[in-house]
C-alpha cells in the first residue's frame, strides 16, 4: 500500500522523520529569531553560534561535570541565554539608536569569534553524545521502526514552540511584549520597564537556542561548524515564513523540515537547496513571506 | 591636496611589484576590486548584501573553466566570468530587491549559500578540489602572461577600470539618485523615481565588478576554489569594507590591503585568524563606524570648516579706518 513509486516504506518514513526533526530545530530556532527581532529589530546572527553553545554546554556538563542530559536540558538553555544576556547588555544596546544592519553585523562578529574559539580548541570534526538511557532504544511501528529519542525530540519541540506561543499570545507578560514590539515608547511611558523586557526577551531567544542545542546533540555531533551550517537555512525558513506571527513560524518551520525530508527520498540531489529555492518561489508569489505582513 | 595623494598612490603601485611580492599584491587588487563592488551597493544604496561571494566565487570558476577546458585566451576568459556573474547578479538582484533592510540580507546570503551546494555537487567545478592549474595564457594571444610582472600591469589596469567606473557610477546622475535612494527611499519615489530600476542596475553593476574581481583572481592564483564562493567569504569582503569605509571610494581599497596584509602575516595562527576578524568586526561596529577612509575624510574637513571659519573671523574684523 505504501509502496510508492518503487520507494519502500521504511525509507519513505524515515527520511520523513528526520525531516520532522530538522524541521523542529528550524521551528524552535526561527521562533528564537523572530521574537527577538520583534523587539530588538535586530536578526540575530549569533543565533547559531548559540545553538552550538547549547550543544557544548551538554558536553562539557557530561564531560566534566558528569552530569547527563536532563540536567544539561535544564541548566545549559539557562546558561546560553545569560551569555547573551551579557552581550546584549555590553554590546548590542549600543547600538539600538542607529542603523539596524549594525546589529546584523556586530552580531555576526560575534559568532565568527565564538566559532573561531571552538574550533581552535576542539577542531572541525565532532564530538560524540550519547543518547540517555532513558530514551534510547525504540519502537517498531509497522510501518517502519521509531526511535524514542527521535520522537522525544519532535514531540519536546511541538511543546516549547506551543509553549512560548502561550506566553506570547496569551499571558499577561507576553501582551507586554507584543505591545513593545508595536510601540516601544508609549509602553516605557505606562511605566514598564522596556531596556530590561528587550534584556530578557533576549536572553529567551537565545535561550531557546541553547535549548535546541542541547537536544541537537545526541543527534548530530556536537561540532564547531554545527551552528553556521544551520543558521543560514533558518535564515532562509525566516524569509518564507515572515516574522509576523509566531504560529506562522512554528508552522512554517516543521513544513519546511517535512518537504526537505520528501526531497531527500525523490530527488536527494536538491536536498541541500530545496529551502532556497522555495524561498526564492515565496519572494516571487508573496514578498511578504507566507505569514507575513509588509509593516 | 588630493590630486597629490592620487599621484602617489599611482606612483607606490606602478613600482610595488618591486618592493613587494607581485602575487600577494595582486591578490590584494582582486579583493579591492571585489570590496569596491560591494561598496557600490551598500555604501551608496543602503542594501547590504550578505551574499557577495556568490558573483565573486562563480565568476572565478566560470574564467577558470573556460581557460582550462576550453583553451580560451585570458581576455575571453575575463569577460565570460564577469558576464556569468552579471547574468547571476541580475536573477539574484531580482529576486532580493523584492525586500528591504534586514531581510534583504538574508535573503542574498541564502541565495549565494544555494549556489554553494551547486557548486559543491557539480562536476564541472570539480567540487572540493575546486578548479586547479588555471593556465594563465597569452592576452590577446601575443602577450605571455605567464611573468607574474606582467600579469600585474594587466591587474593593475583592470583594478583601475573598476575604480573609475565605481568613481564614475557615483558621481552621475544616477549616482545621486542612488544616494537619494539610501537617504529616503519613499521620497525617492514620490519624486517619480523607478526606485527598483535603479536598485536593480545597482545590484547588477555591483555584481558585474565583483565577477570581474573574481575572475581576474583565477588568474592571479591559478585556482577558483569552494573558498571563494562560501558565504565566509561574503563576510570578509563586509569586514574590508567596514574596516576601509563605507560609502567612500578609497576605503574599500585601503580595507582590502589590511585585511588581506593581516590573513597574509596571521596564516600561521590558524583558526586564531578567525576569532581576530570577528574581534575587528565587533570594534569596528562598536566603535571605528566611519573606518579608515571615513575617518581621514571626517578630520580632513574638520580641518577646513575651522580655517573657513577662521577667515570668516578675519573678514568679519572692522576695517582700520582712514586717518
Amino acid at each position: 500500500m505504501f509502496d510508492l513509486i518503487g520507494i519502500p516504506p521504511q525509507a519513505l518514513f524515515g527520511q520523513l522523520l528526520l525531516g520532522l526533526i530538522n524541521g523542529a530545530f528550524y521551528a524552535m530556532l526561527s521562533l528564537g529569531l523572530a521574537v527577538i527581532f520583534g523587539l530588538l529589530n535586530v536578526i540575530n546572527f549569533t543565533h547559531g553560534a548559540q545553538y552550538m553553545l547549547g550543544a557544548f554546554g551538554a558536553w562539557a556538563l557530561l564531560s566534566y561535570a558528569g552530569l547527563g542530559y536532563w540536567w544539561a536540558l535544564i541548566v545549559t538553555p539557562f546558561a546560553v541565554g545569560a551569555v547573551g544576556m551579557v552581550l546584549e547588555r555590553l554590546f548590542l544596546r549600543r547600538l539600538y539608536n542607529i542603523d539596524h544592519l549594525y546589529g546584523l553585523l556586530l552580531t555576526f562578529g560575534i559568532a565568527t569569534i565564538l566559532e573561531g574559539v571552538f574550533r581552535q580548541r576542539f577542531g572541525s570534526s565532532g564530538l560524540p553524545y550519547p543518547i540517555p538511557d532513558s530514551l534510547s532504544g525504540g519502537h517498531n511501528l509497522g510501518f517502519m521502526f521509531l526511535p524514542n529519542y527521535r520522537a522525544w525530540v519532535v514531540v519536546a519541540s511541538l511543546g516549547v514552540c506551543l509553549g512560548t506561543w502561550f506566553l506570547i499570545e496569551r499571558t499577561r507578560l507576553g501582551s507586554y511584549l507584543r505591545a513593545a514590539t508595536e510601540n516601544p515608547k508609549l509602553v516605557q511611558a505606562f511605566g514598564i520597564n522596556v531596556p530590561r523586557m528587550i534584556l530578557l526577551t533576549y536572553g529567551f531567544g537565545v535561550g531557546l537556542a541553547g535549548l535546541a542545542g542541547v537536544m541537537a546533540a545526541p543527534i548530530y555531533q556536537v561540532s564547531p561548524l554545527m551552528g553556521s551550517n544551520l543558521i543560514v537555512v533558518v535564515f532562509a525558513v525566516v524569509v518564507i515564513g515572515g516574522m509576523g506571527s509566531i504560529l506562522g513560524s512554528i508552522l512554517t518551520g516543521f513544513g519546511l523540515g517535512i518537504v526537505e525530508g520528501f526531497t531527500k527520498v525523490f530527488y536527494p540531489e536538491a536536498s541541500n537547496t530545496v529551502i532556497f529555492v522555495i524561498m526564492a518561489i515565496v519572494l516571487l508569489i508573496k514578498p511578504a513571506g507566507l505569514f507575513g505582513q509588509t509593516r | 591636496m588630493k590630486r597629490l595623494a592620487l599621484a602617489a598612490a599611482l606612483a607606490v603601485a606602478l613600482v610595488a611589484p618591486f618592493a613587494a611580492y607581485p602575487v600577494f599584491v595582486m591578490t590584494a587588487l582582486c579583493f579591492a576590486i571585489f570590496a569596491c563592488a560591494f561598496n557600490l551597493l551598500v555604501g551608496y544604496v543602503g542594501l547590504l548584501s550578505f551574499g557577495h561571494a556568490a558573483y565573486f566565487g562563480f565568476a572565478s570558476y566560470v574564467t577558470a573553466y573556460a581557460l582550462k577546458q576550453w583553451g580560451v585566451t585570458p581576455e575571453v576568459g575575463i569577460v565570460l566570468g564577469t558576464g556569468a556573474g552579471t547574468l547571476l547578479g541580475l536573477v539574484f538582484g531580482a529576486l532580493a530587491i523584492r525586500r528591504q533592510g534586514i531581510y534583504f540580507a538574508m535573503i542574498t546570503l541564502a541565495l549565494s549559500q544555494m549556489l554553494y551546494f551547486y557548486a559543491l555537487q557539480v562536476k564541472w567545478t570539480g567540487g572540493e578540489d575546486g578548479i586547479q592549474a588555471v593556465p594563465r595564457g597569452a592576452l590577446f594571444g601575443v602577450l605571455d602572461l605567464g611573468s607574474d610582472l606582467t600579469m600585474y600591469y594587466v591587474v593593475l589596469a583592470i583594478f583601475l577600470f573598476c575604480l573609475a567606473v565605481v568613481y564614475r557610477a557615483i558621481h552621475s546622475p544616477f549616482g545621486q539618485v542612488l544616494k537619494a535612494i539610501r537617504e529616503n527611499e519613499p521620497r525617492a519615489v514620490s519624486l517619480g523615481y523607478d526606485v527598483d530600476r535603479y536598485k536593480l542596475l545597482a545590484f547588477v553593476l555591483s555584481a558585474a565588478l565583483a565577477g570581474l574581481g573574481g575572475s581576474t583572481k583565477a588568474l592571479v592564483t591559478h585556482i577558483a576554489s569552494l573558498t571563494d564562493i562560501q558565504w565566509q567569504m561574503s563576510g570578509e569582503v563586509v569586514l574590508m569594507t567596514l574596516v576601509g569605509g563605507l560609502g567612500t571610494v578609497a576605503g574599500p581599497v585601503a580595507g582590502a590591503f589590511v585585511i588581506v596584509t593581516m590573513q597574509n602575516y596571521l596564516a600561521t595562527l590558524g583558526e586564531w585568524v578567525m576569532v581576530i576578524q570577528g574581534a575587528i568586526f565587533v570594534v569596528v561596529v562598536l566603535a571605528f563606524r566611519r573606518g579608515i577612509a571615513g575617518e581621514i575624510i571626517a578630520v580632513w574637513k574638520l580641518r577646513r570648516a575651522r580655517r573657513i571659519e577662521l577667515e570668516a573671523e578675519e573678514a568679519i574684523l572692522p576695517p582700520v579706518p582712514p586717518r
